[in-house]
């Protein structure tokens, strides 16, 4: 049994559930299918009048990756405009080894996701739906 | 029973193939099987003994080729227990109902209406959605029952005079669930609707006699019945072939080609445009003889006491739901469940793990997700060659899967 890909840091983002969950007032929504696996994210901000995230919520119906991730996304969105979260993307890359360098905290719990290419699209959905919300 | 299952095994190379320092315990046959010797070696056989295109060539490589390709669709026609030239050869399933869809659907008027059902794969859906956007003709879906089985007590009340085709699974890629053919033809029959199966799932379980299920079309995949990828089959009534208009155009369909107009070829090569798949055919036509050399009372009671097998372990999980028919009656082994509190990606990955390849998600039929409100299934699709160790490594891989991901 070699189930390196789930490893603790990863299973604990996703049952923290940071953010989960939907906005009262949300400024602006947006939802994200990736239609190979039917995994679902939609996403919540409330913004203030410079674009940067004030609020963030999301709820995903999808897999533990996907469920860890917009969780992780969670915990450091807020205070960030579009450009601000393009760069936690980079570092999500970076932690999946479609970027180089080192990825940062909390991205680096992703590190495991690497050799598993066909799981890199549940990691990077809760990115895709906030980059709908912004723009 | 005396399934030797061991001699099936050594039939198909993969499957003595370590994968990561473990072989593979494959159950996800549902979306591809492997291939036996018999096949690898009839393609083999084409590409290094008679390479060459089909039908016009008068050289001996083109005479061979042809034959090849003509004898893998007697093989072909004797499985599904037709006439020969009522076989077309195809792409693949999905590219065989696109096919009936232009070209039986050309002959539809706006208005009429085609009945497919809840539990159809996309590509049951889809070519039929494209017409009604084509040709004005209307879609309705038969509803399933909880068990995940076509719900034909519905079908009086959907089936009208404009009802043209009922096109349905024969059996389910969800839910492994079998179609009472005899009741839908029968149904059918009542407004005049033509009935074609979507024999993607069955097909890999053993010949068939289509005349006997009283049907009008049905198609298959290669790649699913132990056959190489990029071909698969339609069948229809000669009187049907022969009205349809051609799909494709292009060389080989034709009667004769002027600069006004062209006439068509009669079928099956009507349908044929272009040079075909010939060594994929070939190895349709070997996996067809393959299977017709099987027996098949054994295989298919193997097949279920492994069904049998599984279903007893997922019912000993914590949080293990099967999702489909609970009995081994008018099924097939494609066998679907859910893990309360793990996706079902999750639970294919951890599987992964320990060597067990199985398909999570929706199963490429989303209406049903839909029905039933799933994120998606883990499926376990099972052929002849699998065994007790298959199974249970799936039931190890689960419950740890259970254990550590919630």
């Amino acid at each position: 049994m070699t189930d390196q890909l789930y490893q603790d840091r990863i299973v604990a983002l996703a049952k923290a559930r940071t953010g989960a969950g939907k906005l009262s007032d949300p400024t602006k929504s947006a939802r994200r299918d990736n239609p190979l696996c039917g995994d679902r994210v939609v996403v919540d901000v409330r913004l203030d009048g410079e674009g940067r995230i004030l609020e963030f919520a999301h709820q995903v119906r999808g897999c533990l990756l996907c469920q860890a991730s917009a969780s992780a996304l969670s915990a450091v969105a807020v205070g960030r405009d579009a450009a601000g979260v393009e760069a936690l993307r980079h570092d999500a890359e970076r932690a999946l080894g479609r970027e180089a360098g080192e990825p940062h905290e909390p991205f680096d719990a992703f590190k495991p996701v690497q050799n598993h290419k066909s799981r890199h699209e549940c990691v990077l959905l809760p990115f895709e739906a906030l980059r709908d919300a912004l723009t | 029973m005396s399934f030797d299952v061991a001699a099936v095994r050594r039939q198909f190379p993969i499957l003595s193939v370590v994968v990561d320092g473990r072989p593979v315990h494959y159950l996800d046959n549902g979306a591809s099987a492997q291939t036996p010797d018999a096949v690898l070696d009839a393609v083999r056989v084409y590409e290094t003994t008679g390479r060459a295109n089909v039908l016009r060539g008068v050289h001996r490589l083109a005479e061979r080729a042809t034959e090849a390709y003509e004898n893998a669709r007697a093989e072909v026609a004797a499985f599904l227990g037709v006439p020969e030239m009522e076989v077309v050869f195809t792409g693949g399933c999905t590219a065989a109902i696109n096919l009936v869809a232009y070209s039986y659907g050309s002959l539809l008027k706006p208005g009429d209406r085609i009945l497919v059902s809840e539990l159809e794969h996309h590509s049951n859906i889809v070519p039929w959605q494209m017409l009604r956007q084509r040709a004005g003709i209307e879609l309705d879906f038969a509803p399933v029952t909880v068990d995940g089985r076509i719900d034909l007590d519905a079908l009086p009340r959907l089936l009208t005079p404009r009802t043209k085709l009922v096109s349905v699974a024969h059996v389910s890629n969800v839910t492994g669930s079998l179609v009472d053919v005899r009741a839908v033809v029968t149904l059918a029959r009542t407004v005049g609707a033509k009935v074609m199966l979507d024999g993607a799932q069955r097909a890999p379980h053993g010949p068939l006699d289509l005349p006997a299920l009283g049907i009008d079309f049905y198609v298959f995949a290669g790649h699913k019945a132990y056959g190489p990828n990029g071909i698969g089959a339609l069948w229809a009534r000669a009187e049907l072939l022969e009205a349809m208009p051609p799909f494709h155009g292009g060389g080989s369909m034709i009667g004769r080609v002027t600069k006004a107009e062209t006439t068509w070829a009669p079928p099956p090569r009507r349908f044929e445009a272009g040079t075909p798949p010939i060594g994929p055919a070939i190895g349709l036509g070997a996996a067809c003889k393959w299977m017709r050399a099987l027996d098949w009372t054994d295989a298919h009671a193997h097949e279920m006491a492994l069904v049998e097998r599984l279903m007893g372990g997922l019912q000993k999980i914590d949080g293990a739901q099967l999702f489909g028919p609970a009995s081994l009656q008018n099924r097939y082994p494609v066998v679907s469940f859910t893990l309360d509190g793990v996706h079902p990606h999750d639970v294919a990955q951890t599987l992964d793990s320990f060597g067990v390849a199985v398909r999570a998600g929706h199963h490429c039929a989303q209406p049903l997700m839909d029905r039933f409100d799933l994120d998606g299934t883990t499926r376990v699709s099972i052929a002849p060659y699998n065994d007790k160790t298959d199974i249970d490594a799936l039931l190890t891989g689960v419950e740890h899967a259970a254990r550590t991901l919630r």
